[in-house]
Order: structure tokens, then C-alpha cells, then sequence
């Protein structure tokens, strides 16, 4: 179980190469890569700034991965997630999972999606021709996380 | 008690604080009780903390609601919505 925040980008190949050779029983391995989208509301993003509370951070993605494995049967998981001023098409986030079987991986990899996005105290800042601001949480985020309450 | 507080992303740009070190009186303190203090130094502090923004808190690193308990020596913090990922 890996979680790392950084501002230098990631190898996806890299890190799902090295969370595979952890063990021989996997059969499954899943992953997310989140970027950065040029258009945002209809306005042309020129560059993001993620900014985040270190300390809490790392200790609410390792109750996210925490938890998804109390959930699922899952082997690993990894959480890399970017802060600083990135551009359009940068990678932002990883969420890499292994498993014997897919299903446990992309479920897990999904609720830790949803985790993330509504828990772990990041906030990022765009901007555009106009100038800057913060982004504002949407609503449909904390629904995709409160479904996992429901459903299994 | 003491506390050390922060502040993160739109709440640190206008506040214009990242972080202090806040004194309280030595009774049972809420997150609410905190707000409503720092509230009192006007402006865009009453704004920020008590105003239409939605903010959350955390104590220790762990997410809390406004009835939550500090304690002395917590590490208190005040923040938007999270927009990560």
C-alpha cells in the first residue's frame, strides 16, 4: 500500500510494473489516471495549481486504501497524486489496483476514485484568459461517493 | 488551551493567514464555537467562517462537523470543499 504526493509527474507503466512484481498470485490489475482538460465550463484552461493540507493528505489516501481493502479482496493499491502548477494534458492522479480477480479491482479502484475526490484535502486553482479562480466542488462528486453506501 | 490552527486554498487567500497559534479559555470548545470567535474579527473573516461558503473543518488531520470537541494541543484547520483528483 503506497500513497505519495509529488509534484514531479509519474510513470504509469513504471508503477504498475513494480506493483505487479510484489507477487505472483495477481490476476487482475486496474488503474486511473486523471488529467488535466483544456475546457473547463467553457473556459480555456491554461494551467492548474493543485494546493493540499500535508499530513492530512497522506493520512486520509491511507484510510481511503484502508478502507477499499476492508471492502474487497484486493493485494494493492497505490495512490500518486500531483501538486503544483500543472498544464493541459498533465497527469494529475494515479489509483493503481491488483487483485486475483477483476472484479474486486475495479470496484476498488472506482470507491477510491470517489474517495478522493470528496475526501482528501486537496483544492485546486484554474487559470484562464480571464484570471484565476478556485475551483468549486460539485454535488455529483459527493453522489458518486454516497452510492457506495447503497450498493455493494 | 492552546491551538494551532490553519487555514488552506480560498480561506488562506482571503484570510490572508496560513497558519497561528490561537489561545482559548480552558472550557469545552466546538468547531462552531472556534468559527463564531474568529468570525468576531469582521470583514471577510465573518464571510469566510460564518457567511454562505460552505467550510470544512478538521482536527488532528481527521474531518469533522461543527459539533466536534478541541482539545488542547489539537491541530485545528479551516478549508473549502475538497476539488482534488
Amino acid at each position: 500500500m503506497t500513497v505519495r504526493v509529488q509534484t514531479e509527474d509519474f510513470d504509469v507503466g513504471l508503477e504498475i510494473n513494480q506493483l505487479r512484481q510484489s507477487r505472483k498470485d495477481i490476476g487482475a490489475v486496474v488503474s486511473f489516471v486523471g488529467l488535466v482538460r483544456d475546457l473547463n465550463e467553457g473556459d480555456e484552461v491554461s494551467q492548474l495549481t493543485l494546493e493540499h493540507y500535508p499530513g492530512m493528505t497522506e493520512k486520509s489516501l491511507s484510510s481511503i486504501i484502508d478502507q477499499a481493502k476492508a471492502r474487497w479482496n484486493i493485494f494493492d493499491a497505490l495512490v500518486v497524486h500531483r501538486v503544483g502548477t500543472l498544464q493541459p494534458s498533465d497527469q494529475i492522479v494515479l489509483v493503481v489496483v491488483s487483485s486475483a480477480h477483476r472484479g474486486d479491482a475495479f470496484s476498488a479502484c472506482e470507491f477510491m476514485m470517489d474517495y478522493l475526490k470528496t475526501e482528501a484535502p486537496f483544492w485546486k486553482k484554474e487559470a484562464n484568459s480571464k484570471g484565476e479562480h478556485w475551483i468549486e466542488a460539485k454535488s455529483a462528486d459527493d453522489m458518486a461517493r454516497d452510492r457506495w453506501n447503497i450498493e455493494k | 488551551m492552546k491551538i494551532k490552527l490553519f487555514y488552506f486554498a480560498r480561506l488562506k487567500e482571503t484570510l490572508k493567514y496560513s497558519t497561528e497559534d490561537l489561545e482559548l479559555p480552558d472550557e469545552s470548545f466546538t468547531i462552531l464555537k472556534l468559527k463564531a470567535l474568529l468570525a468576531k474579527r469582521g470583514d471577510v473573516w465573518g464571510q469566510m467562517l460564518m457567511g454562505k461558503l460552505k467550510v470544512r473543518a478538521a482536527i488532528n488531520h481527521e474531518l469533522v462537523d461543527d459539533k466536534a470537541l478541541i482539545n488542547d494541543g489539537d491541530e485545528v484547520a479551516f478549508f473549502p470543499p475538497v476539488t482534488g483528483g
